[in-house]
């Protein structure tokens, strides 16, 4: 017998329900309009009364209206049929709800329960297996979608019976195993999880390590982030957050992208909808959508549910993350995450915190950042969710709870810098402010030094002190005056400024420019290095802006061009000549060309 | 509003603040309209059979005996084709001496469109102003606001931009505009012979603040049911400033912990929820959003304009340039998100690169100029940017200019090709050759 209860007290979207008998904290509940039902999660429980915050508008809802409890906590629904799809922020297909506005209470199936699916086994009979082992897989896109052994059974099981190769329904019987105290469990392709509670059926979670392509020089190049590892993004508004996420949702070396579209534009999602169905993935020869699951819980969705959407999609990642997937998590923006956490808590009249956020804000935030990482399955095999987060300061300063929260989580920080952003210096990350902790770990310096180069490291060290010597230059000129400065301060600025338009800088519209492979950045960072090791001659400062102005304009030219194409090459020559002009130990060019 | 045969009237209220009165009362819904002594109110709380009402006129001189009748439904408008030309106060009641409209009730601050079934947004609008159409460029479906000072002419530009925009229908959300400024729009469309296309809904300095709370969404409500018709509507807030100020107002007399600036924590979410109507649909129609958000000293990192633009698709910055003497839209802080939709697609394909080098050309002078102040020579460099800026501020940040786009992108490069190098400019060498060596102006 489920608990029921009766509306008692109504505040927005925060209801007061009496109850007759047990209920959860977390558990899910569905108050019973005259013609809708609206889901609704318990935030807090006293005496009799539970207190739920409801995922729609409360418009028209009275006392007295009868609620019932479900027994269970916000769930995610997994199985074959997540990829490709575009979920709200509960898991509700999107586009499976009629009309083109959203009608409050229509509840969408996340999977399709008739669809036929191609099953292959992969365990036998008599095999011993634990929660997360693989039984069978099938063939969901491009990717071996594995069926599992659920993830809420515990113990070890042996496997009575798997089905043999053959076209099943998600709720289909697969296997039947056998618990050690011989209860028989049937197993089917699809299985629920709460959303809140990490999943946790792998080995060992080490320490992230494996640098992982974005294509970006200014992460690649000076701040790389690898699989499995954590970075945000905060930025003041139009600095650049979202397209620098979409630009890694779209180029990002990852198996499968999770965009969780939390609490901003509508027509950013869109934007994708139009586009990935359209751009070929060249990882696999198909189109971007068809590794890309989204979560859209836009801005004028209910706010309740924001919070709940994060949670849905680090589920599905670490659903995917258990078959051995690299899977990519972007979340945009979790400022408005922490918002919605405020609002209600404001509502409930607890004891604010700073800024009015809830006092457990910094907790929540690193415990969400935990669920990321790079896991060993008990099969042996790696899996990883790399997390990367937008933060929306408030005011644009990064002196506010939920930046300061981030930070402490987070390993990489990308700040985007409003000043950038106004001189059109895209992408606007402060390169300088900027970090990334994994090019600390030893084990991170030897695979690129195993992998990539073996001076990568050394390489993004060297360049950011060309750009605080460049910086530092820059505030002398400043003081003193261009002719108060010795000639050298110019050239280490301008030789500053090649790292920023040459590397720095990419534009992510250009078809050539938006995304840089590895090999090419390699290149264009020995290249821009090289010019930076040299020794130019100037009778008088008036002289370098000039000079170093069309050294850039050449390498842009080039930034532009396909890789090694005529093109390319044309401009690579007349680089050669310019630097000739000036170039003052002629061994010097003949080294590094 | 007349009381219809089984409503019940209630005539004991227990407690009255500055902005709310409670009462014993059942079978009430939330959110449910209620009049109180004729004024109308809305439901904002239900504790047991305790429910509370904001009265949007205030409670001045409400007694404990006042006479209050619950409407049974949520706050709602009239829609038809007979809004046409019309002015209404915020509860879409007409102001403007015209007889009752005829059409169909809708309650207002509906759903939201489920964002699969929107279309990305394409139809570039076009101004003539060159600081929009060229630098941030509009487009249907978008939501952008104006940023400006309190004594910057935002009404008059934003009209302008109304009524060059080829919209089939503008609606006019005001709050807490004057008395004049009233006047200005209605003389202004009457002028131009577009009243026709017009509908207004009007809260001035005259009525209590709190009543502004319904503007948005009445006009939102009305742009709604004419783009469900195909038409193409565009929705003027001014000023979403005093829009704000009056949530603040509300959640202060309900008690509401405040976050930054005093206004509420739901802030983002209030005006998201309003500016998010911004749509494009599917099979045509749209509804485009132009608002105004007034600033103080030009302080964008206050909570109003902060939230505002964490939401907007953009904005335009006002500011008046004293090198020429005018009003100009601002290249640094102004943005038009959408813009890369249609610029270089649906307009010429150098204008994107033409747009971004003009700007970091703009930059350069004020960095010029910042060496002035501290005293230094200008270089040769320094003193071209400084004229340059001059007259791409006059030929086309001004706020009085009318002129095509191309014409726009043509005097972009005639102001590179008079001031600066090739390698200056730093553009891709393939537009140079086949749009920068003509020679135009
Ligand atoms: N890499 C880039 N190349 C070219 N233009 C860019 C780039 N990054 C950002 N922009 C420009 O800046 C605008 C704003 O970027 P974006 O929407 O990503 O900002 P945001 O930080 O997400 O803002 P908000 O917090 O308001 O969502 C874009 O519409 C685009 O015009
Ligand atoms: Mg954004």
């Amino acid at each position: 017998m489920s608990t029921k209860g009766k509306v008692v007290g109504i505040i927005s979207n925060l209801v007061t329900v009496a109850v007759d008998g047990p209920v959860m904290q977390n558990e899910i509940c569905y108050i019973n309009m005259s013609d809708v039902k609206l889901m609704a999660e318990i935030i807090r429980i006293g005496e009799n009364n539970a207190y739920i915050q409801v995922f729609e508008s409360t418009r028209g809802l009275k006392i007295g209206t009868k609620v019932e409890f479900t027994g269970h906590m916000l769930e995610a629904t997994l199985g074959p049929g997540i990829l490709s799809k575009n979920f709200d922020g509960l898991q509700h297909d999107l586009d499976k709800m009629e009309g083109v506005f959203l009608k409050k209470g229509d509840y969408t199936p996340a999977l399709e329960d008739d669809k036929l699916w191609e099953f292959t086994p992969l365990a036998k009979v008599g095999d011993e297996v634990l929660p997360g082992s693989w039984l069978g897989e099938v063939k969901e896109n491009w990717i071996q979608h594995k069926i599992m052994v659920p993830f809420s059974f515990s113990g070890t099981f042996i496997v009575k019976e798997v089905s043999a190769k053959g076209e099943y329904k998600i709720n289909d019987t697969i296997a039947v195993i056998t618990s050690e105290n011989g209860d028989e469990r049937k197993v089917s392709m699809v299985q629920k999880w709460p959303v809140k509670i990490p999943i946790k059926a792998y080995k060992e979670k080490p320490r992230p390590f494996n640098f992982m392509e974005t294509g970006i020089r200014v992460i690649d190049s000076l701040n790389p982030i690898v699989e499995g590892g954590t970075g945000f993004i905060p930025g003041p508004f139009g600095t650049g957050k979202t397209v620098l996420q979409h630009s890694l949702s779209k180029q990002a070396e990852a198996d499968m992208i999770i965009v969780a579209a939390c609490g901003e534009r509508a027509n950013e999602v869109v934007e994708i909808f139009a586009e990935f169905p359209e751009i070929d993935d060249p990882r696999t020869g198909r189109k971007l959508m068809e590794r890309t699951t989204i979560i859209a819980n836009t801005s004028n969705m209910p706010v309740a549910a924001r919070e709940a959407s994060v949670y849905t999609a680090m589920t599905i990642a670490e659903y995917y993350r258990s078959m051995g997937l690299k899977i990519l998590l972007l979340a945009d923006s979790t400022s408005r995450w922490a918002q919605a956490l405020r609002e209600m808590s404001n509502r409930m009249e607890e004891l604010p915190g700073p800024d009015a956020f809830p006092m457990d804000l910094p907790a929540i935030i690193s415990n969400f950042y935990a669920r990321a990482g790079y896991v060993s399955l008990n099969n042996g095999v790696s899996g990883s969710v790399t997390f990367i987060g937008t933060v929306s300061p408030a005011g644009g300063n990064l002196k506010e709870p939920v930046t300061e929260a981030t930070k402490k989580a987070a390993r990489c920080f990308y700040a985007l810098s409003q000043n950038r952003a106004d001189r059109k210096r895209y992408p606007a990350i402060d390169a300088v402010d900027s970090y990334s902790k994994y090019i600390e770990y030893p084990e991170f310096i030897k695979y690129m030094k195993e992998n990539i180069s073996t001076d990568w490291v050394d390489n993004i060290l060297l360049a950011k002190n060309i750009l605080i010597r460049g910086h530092e230059a820059y505030e002398q000129i400043n003081i003193l005056g261009d002719d108060g400065v010795p000639i050298e301060y110019h050239q280490i600025f301008w030789k500053s400024e090649i790292i920023d338009f040459v590397i720095l800088q990419q534009d992510a519209f250009d078809k050539v420019d938006a995304s840089t492979p590895i090999e090419r950045q390699r290149y264009m960072m020995n290249k821009v290095l090289g010019v930076y090791k040299m020794q130019f001659e100037f009778d008088s400062f008036e002289e370098v802006n000039p000079y170093y102005k069309r050294i850039i304009n050449v390498f842009k030219q080039m930034n532009y061009s396909e890789f090694h194409s005529d093109k390319f090459k044309k401009f690579e020559d007349e680089l050669q000549i310019l630097i000739k002009e000036r170039a003052v130990v002629e061994e010097l060019i003949n080294k590094t060309y | 509003m007349g009381t219809t045969a089984f409503q019940k009237i209630y005539t004991k209220i227990d407690q009255i603040t500055k902005a709310t009165c409670s009462l014993r009362a059942t079978g009430v819904g939330n959110e449910e309209m209620a009049t109180v002594n004729n004024r109308l109110a809305q439901v904002v709380k239900i504790q047991g059979d305790l429910v509370t009402l904001q009265i949007f006129s205030g409670t001045e001189g409400i007694p404990t005996n006042a006479e209050v009748v619950f409407l049974g439904h949520a706050p709602q408008l009239m829609v038809g084709e007979e809004l046409c030309g019309r002015f209404f106060n915020a509860y879409g009641q007409a102001i403007d001496g015209g007889p009752e409209v005829d059409g169909q009730l809708v309650e207002i601050g509906g759903p939201s469109v489920n964002p699969v079934r929107r279309k990305q947004p394409s139809e570039l609008i076009a101004t003539g102003i060159a600081g929009i159409d060229l630098n941030n460029t509009l487009v249907t479906g978008q939501k952008i606001p104006f940023f400006a000072d309190p004594d910057q002419p935002y009404n008059e530009v934003m009209a302008m931009v109304a009524l060059r925009a080829k919209a089939d229908k503008i609606i006019l959300g005001g709050m807490g505009i004057t008395n004049d400024d009233y006047l200005f729009f209605k003389n202004t469309f009457e002028n131009a012979g577009a009243i026709d296309r017009i509908i207004s809904f009007v809260n001035t300095t005259e009525d209590a603040p709190v009543e502004r709370l319904l503007v948005p969404d009445m006009a939102l409500t009305t742009a709604e049911y004419f783009a469900a018709k195909h038409q193409d509507v565009l929705v003027l807030l001014t000023d979403m400033t005093l829009y704000a100020d009056a949530l603040s107002i509300v959640s202060n007399r309900m008690d509401q912990i405040p976050s930054k600036d005093s206004m509420p924590g739901s802030l983002y979410s209030d005006l998201a929820k309003l500016y998010e109507k911004a749509v494009q649909f599917p099979d045509g129609g749209s509804i485009t959003i132009i608002a105004v958000t007034t600033l103080s000293g030009g302080d964008i990192t206050h909570a109003i304009p902060d939230n505002t633009g964490y939401i907007t698709e953009g904005q335009l910055f006002l500011r008046k340039d004293t090198d020429i003497g005018k009003v100009i839209i601002d290249p640094f802080r102004s943005l038009s998100r959408l813009k890369q939709l249609v610029i270089g697609k649906k307009t010429r394909e150098d204008h994107p690169q033409v747009m971004n080098t003009a700007i970091r050309l703009y930059a350069d002078a004020a960095n010029a100029k910042t060496k002035i102040e501290n005293g230094f020579d200008l270089t040769d460099y320094d003193k071209r940017t400084i004229d340059f800026a001059k007259e791409y501020s006059e030929k086309l940040l001004a706020i009085d200019i009318n002129i095509e786009i191309d014409t726009m992108i043509d005097t972009g490069w005639f102001l590179f090709n008079k001031y600066f190098s090739d390698a200056e400019t730093g553009i891709k060498s393939e537009l140079i050759e086949k749009y920068g060596k003509r020679k135009s102006n």
